[in-house]
């Protein structure tokens, strides 16, 4: 799991100094057609309604004690 | 269940899936095109909901096996995510299905069949709600609900298999395993799978917990 996401993210710093040479400052986040924002944007969404599931599973442990 | 870990995990196979699944390579196909993606979030909600509605089911049985209240309300909390989980598969699908397939609704037996069996949920809901007397309603909805865990596999797992019908491995349509599921994909896949899994008892979970707290408060 861990190492997975390790080489996601070493692709992308792969990825990253490819581009380097290209006079436009391309940096991760604009490559490949922007793929990456909308996985950004998807994980900050998930990761939002996971920690809402958590704050309603704290209320839930609060109102049994 | 009450320990945090099956929580966590089940978010971080999710997170895994959607940045895999969105990132990660995938069979270049006519059609389908970058759509095969949808197989990691579109398929797992099935998967969800079929485990809901097997826990719903073993619930059920536990119920009937000593009468223990507490049984039937895990078994209503587990069904309630399960057709939730049925209906995003459902509304996923559609959209799915208008840029590959052509329309929203085909007259597919899968979708049919999936049809078919949320309404026999819905009845298994109303079928609780119209019953006054606690003790009947639990054991009548019981019995319903293990009927109603056997029709969905006939008809969301059995008749489509067996005529004609657009969904992979179905009706002589290649299934899991061929071109469609290499092993890049499941790797995405059944992470993914259990992921969806273990939010969908964590939902049923809360929604159990949350219950049990209106019915200690109506009793007390």
């Amino acid at each position: 799991m861990k190492s997975l996401l390790g080489s996601i993210f070493c692709c992308m710093f792969f990825m990253n100094s490819a581009s380097a040479q290209a006079v436009e400052m391309a940096d991760v986040m604009r490559s490949n057609g922007k793929i990456y924002v909308v996985v950004a944007v998807i994980a900050v969404i998930f990761i939002g309604l996971a920690i809402y599931l958590f704050g309603i599973d704290q209320r839930v442990k609060k109102l049994e004690e | 269940m009450q320990s945090k870990w099956w929580k966590i995990l089940g978010i971080l196979l999710i997170l895994y899936s959607i940045i895999g699944g969105l990132l990660f390579p995938v069979p270049q196909l006519n059609i389908l095109n970058e759509t095969i993606r949808n197989l990691y979030f579109h398929v797992t909600m099935w998967f969800s909901m079929i485990f809901l509605m097997l826990f719903s089911m073993i619930q059920s049985i536990r119920f009937l096996n000593g009468f223990d209240k507490t049984k039937d309300t895990k078994a209503e909390a587990f069904a309630s995510t399960g057709m939730f989980m049925g209906l995003l598969g459902l509304l996923t699908g559609m959209v799915w299905a208008q840029f590959t397939w052509g329309t929203f609704w085909v007259n597919d037996p899968k979708l049919n069949g999936t049809a078919v069996t949320m309404l026999i949920y819905l009845a298994y809901f109303i079928l609780r709600n119209s019953i006054e007397n606690e003790d009947s309603r639990a054991r009548v909805s019981a019995i319903y609900n293990i009927l109603a865990f056997v029709m969905m596999i006939v008809f969301i797992g059995i008749l489509p298999r067996m005529t004609d019908s657009l969904h992979p491995g179905n009706g002589g349509n290649p299934a899991f395993g061929n071109y469609d599921l290499n092993s890049n994909m499941r790797m995405v896949f059944y992470p993914a799978v259990i992921g969806w899994i273990l939010i969908g008892v964590w939902v049923a979970q809360l929604r159990y917990r949350i219950k049990t707290l209106e019915i200690n408060k109506e009793n007390s």
